[in-house]
């Protein structure tokens, strides 16, 4: 197994390579620069703006500096926060994120996969109708609806939580915007969990074990929730793309200093460097996420572990 | 099973590592307890704090905080002295000599001199600090080219005669260049700061302050936090002990945290909620003009609108302004018929000679004007329209869309593309035919405004070109009498209008709300707001 590891490790250079280069080549085709606002500045200016920078060496010796660069670490000066390198700029907002987006994922499916269960044993009830309409109105509320709202109630109205990331003191600034990124993510699982354990629940060995006299609690625990999870565990992956992206809002919203902010902000002020850096960041984080989840994939069911 | 343990470790370490940064964020108490602390909003985050390498707004709000040119402005935004007490200018207008304020220290305890006023200036105009504002004191003895690399940056007619007597040599003279001196561009930096710690000194705790507060704290995209600087020349008179500029890109965050109670000032207030702000804060919501023009440009070098003035005239004068400001836009904008807002210094700005017509007068001339330009219903003008992805800004152009297709049948394409897309597209002018865009005021002078449109200025979009607009500009540029100098100026806008090289909607004004518990706020069309002017009411935080 870490053998695979380490294949799929390797074979992460290349795309992580791919990206690199489309993303450098997508983002100097686009129109504008760093430097251009409406005020324009007088070409003197300009000129000795781009040569401090070395942007007006020919692209392609660009990329390559910047390749050299990013090997030993170095993703470059930011254009627009003058005087902040790319790596300072994602090192400082990174805990911030991964803070983020790991409390969010555990809260999807910690709360997602409880909610699940407790629907599932009850399936068809009352109770199982609400909470997967609920569920449902969850995913389908887009992030940049409901973190607004969530203000609105929580915070302009109740006051119980600030609004504002730099206003919050203490934990509480961290509960709004961990609650609107995890939500959606909990509705779903809390579905996914619902419907394979009641598949689960419903097939051949459950019914022996039930026959012999098992517990409810002990068939779930002991034989039902194992391969009840894959689907969730499955899922993980694309739950992970979607917090990060859903960070990207929920960060814009909060006025949470992490990566995401960059992204969008990055892109929009033709920051080069920043919006490289932090692709090079998402990708190999992505990357690196689905291996792990492919591990557990492995752990949990011996049959892909075989292979 | 080695490799199931590690699996099984991973999680709890992330754990561990999670509860860490949890503690971390933990409340540690009321850090400002007993001070006062003014919580206010900035649209994005400052790209630097180096007063010359700065180049947003934004950044400005919190360099006039944390620095202090030689002169400043007062809450109604009258110019007052700063760092200068006062100044004496020679009979050409070229050398202007200022005396030093004695008092004046750095937050380093070290004085403020002459030498540091040339070492900002020189920065600013050398190549290599890369500053983008280097253009505005061209007018400077040598200034251009030392921004060319033709002469070191030492050569800047700039002198310090002794440490508290600043000597600055002009080309031309500049009556707006005491304005100019209040930009953060222009402020003093510290030499023996930038001799330790090279370009990189803007930041928190290496950053000398000659201002009312001092750089306490910067976490980027989410706050600027300033402390007061004891040192200030006139800290006596400093009320409020810590500044915090909380970066919020979202005007709806920005309401929403005013309405929690988290700001007390905010930058903006967003056009959809305009109207239920107004009604639910009252006095707390300040509008106030502000020098900025709003305006849609043509292409002046390609057809149709080249070389076709009763074409230009005909849609400037088919656009109902009154109907864009109070039905679309409905934040107290006013109705522009002149390039230079109202409201700037020593100035009347001169309208289009339809001004005082009505709306259907406007339109039955602009019938006759189309037609004198060849078109006509069977034969409809059909151009495009390119404005920037906004919400305002296409409302907008759906109005005038409507407006001139009623008027006059022109069958206009609306184009909306990212900002920076239609910056590339109004500077090269190859696809545009017409464009929005907006100037706003550097500083409170005409030139300021009629300079855009000079031949060869950088911001010329429209690409217009007039052998008498730029001679009477010139002539105003040599005038050391204000009065003959307005003449030309005022002259010159004329000689613009009549050309029609763009069409002003209408002129921007400042919206912001400030809670009651602000005391010293002030309104003016600079919309500058220096925190060492307000005070917060006793029961405030």
């Amino acid at each position: 197994m870490l053998g695979y590891t380490l294949r799929r490790l390797a074979s992460a250079v290349p795309t992580v390579f791919l990206v690199i280069l489309l993303a450098f080549m997508l983002v100097r085709a686009a129109p504008g620069g760093p430097f251009d606002t409406d005020r324009v500045l007088p070409a003197a200016i300009e000129a000795n703006i781009q040569k401090h920078y070395r942007l007006d060496d020919p692209l392609h010796e660009q990329f390559f500096r910047y390749l050299g660069g990013v090997l030993t670490g170095d993703f470059g000066p930011s254009y627009v926060y003058r005087d902040r390198t790319v790596s300072e700029l994602i090192g400082d907002a990174l805990p911030l994120s991964f803070l983020l987006g790991v409390s969010a994922m555990t809260l999807a499916v910690v709360a997602g996969v409880a909610v699940g269960i407790a629907a599932a044993l009850r399936a068809n009830s009352r109770f199982d109708r609400i909470i997967m309409g609920a569920a449902m109105t969850g995913i389908s509320i887009p992030v940049f609806v409901l973190a607004p709202v969530l203000i609105l109630v929580l915070s302009v109205k109740l006051n119980w939580f600030p609004a504002g990331w730099s206003s919050g003191t203490g934990l509480s600034k961290l509960v709004l915007p961990v609650v609107s990124l995890a939500l959606p993510q909990l509705a779903y699982v809390a579905r996914l969990t619902r419907a394979s354990l009641i598949d689960v629940l419903n097939s051949d060995f459950i019914r022996t074990a039930k026959a012999q006299g098992l517990s409810t609690a002990s068939i779930i625990r002991y034989h039902a929730l194992k391969p009840a999870l894959l689907p969730v565990v499955s899922y993980l992956g694309p739950a992970i793309a979607f917090i990060l992206t859903g960070s990207v809002v929920v960060e814009e919203v909060f006025g949470v200093p992490g990566v995401g902010q960059f992204f969008v902000r990055g892109a929009l002020n033709r920051d080069y460097t920043l919006v490289l850096g932090v692709v090079i960041f998402y990708a190999v984080v992505i990357v690196v996420l689905n291996l792990i989840v492919d591990l557990i994939y492995g752990l949990l069911d011996p049959r892909i572990r075989t292979r | 099973m080695k490799f199931h343990r590690t699996l099984i470790a991973a999680p709890f370490a992330l754990l561990v590592l999670v509860a860490v940064l949890l503690v971390s964020c933990v409340d540690r108490g009321d850090p400002f307890e007993g001070l006062k602390v003014l919580d206010r909003a900035l649209s994005t985050e400052p790209e630097t704090l180096d007063p010359q390498r700065a180049r947003s707004t934004q950044a400005a709000d919190v360099l006039r905080d944390i620095g202090e040119g030689l002169l400043g402005y007062d809450p109604v935004g009258k110019l007052v002295p700063a760092g200068a007490t006062d100044w004496t200018i020679s009979d050409d207008g070229l050398v202007y000599t200022f005396s030093l304020r004695e008092e004046a220290r750095w937050s380093t305890g070290e004085p403020v001199t002459a030498d540091d006023y040339v070492l900002g200036l020189q920065r600013l105009v050398d190549p290599a600090t890369a500053a983008f504002y280097g253009g505005q004191v061209g007018m400077i003895v040598n200034a251009n080219a030392i921004i060319e690399g033709e002469l070191p940056a030492t050569e800047l007619g700039v002198i310090a005669v002794d440490p508290l007597t600043l000597r600055i040599e002009l080309t031309q003279p500049t009556p707006y260049l005491l304005s100019l001196l209040t930009h953060p561009s222009t402020f003093p930096v510290n030499r023996s700061t930038i001799a330790e710690h090279g370009e990189d000194f803007a930041r928190p705790g290496i950053m000398p302050s000659n201002g009312a507060y001092v750089l306490d704290e910067r976490d980027t995209s989410s706050l600027v936090q300033l402390r007061r600087n004891p040192l200030y020349w006139n800290n006596a008179n400093t009320d409020i002990d810590i500044v915090r500029h909380h970066v919020i890109t979202q005007e709806m965050s920005e309401l929403n945290r005013f309405r929690a109670g988290e700001l007390h000032m905010t930058s903006n207030v967003p056009p959809e909620s305009f109207q239920q702000v107004k009604e639910e804060y009252g006095d707390e919501l300040h509008v106030s003009p502000y020098l900025g023009v709003y305006y849609y440009g043509f292409n002046l070098e390609k057809p149709p609108f080249k070389d076709n003035l009763p074409l230009r005239q005909a849609l400037s004068m088919a656009v109902d302004r009154e109907v864009l400001t109070e039905k679309i836009t409905g934040r107290g904008e006013q109705p522009a018929y002149s390039w230079v807002p109202p409201g700037v210094d020593n100035y009347e700005p001169r309208t289009f000679s339809y001004a005082n017509l009505t709306q259907s007068e406007r339109n039955a001339i602009a019938k006759s004007l189309y037609s004198q330009a060849g078109y006509s219903e069977e034969n409809p003008l059909k151009i495009t329209l390119h404005y920037n992805t906004s919400d305002t800004q296409q409302r907008i152009a759906l109005a005038v869309q409507s407006m001139w297709n009623d008027v006059l049948g022109v069958e206009t394409t609306l184009i909306n593309e990212e900002f920076q897309v239609l910056l590339t597209n109004m500077r090269e002018r190859e696809v545009t035919q017409v464009f929005r865009s907006s100037w706003i005021g550097d500083f409170n002078d005409a030139v300021t405004f009629l300079g855009v449109l000079e031949t060869d200025a950088p911001s010329n979009m429209p690409g217009y070109a007039n052998a008498e607009y730029m001679d009477l500009m010139q002539r105003a540029a040599q005038q050391t009498d204000l009065d003959a100098r307005r003449l030309y100026l005022e002259e010159a806008e004329r000689t613009m209008l009549r050309d029609h090289p763009v069409i002003p909607l209408y002129f921007y004004v400042s919206k912001l709300l400030v809670s009651d518990e602000v005391l010293g706020f002030g309104d003016n069309v600079l919309n500058y707001h220096y925190s060492q002017h307000l005070s917060l009411a006793d029961d405030g935080e």
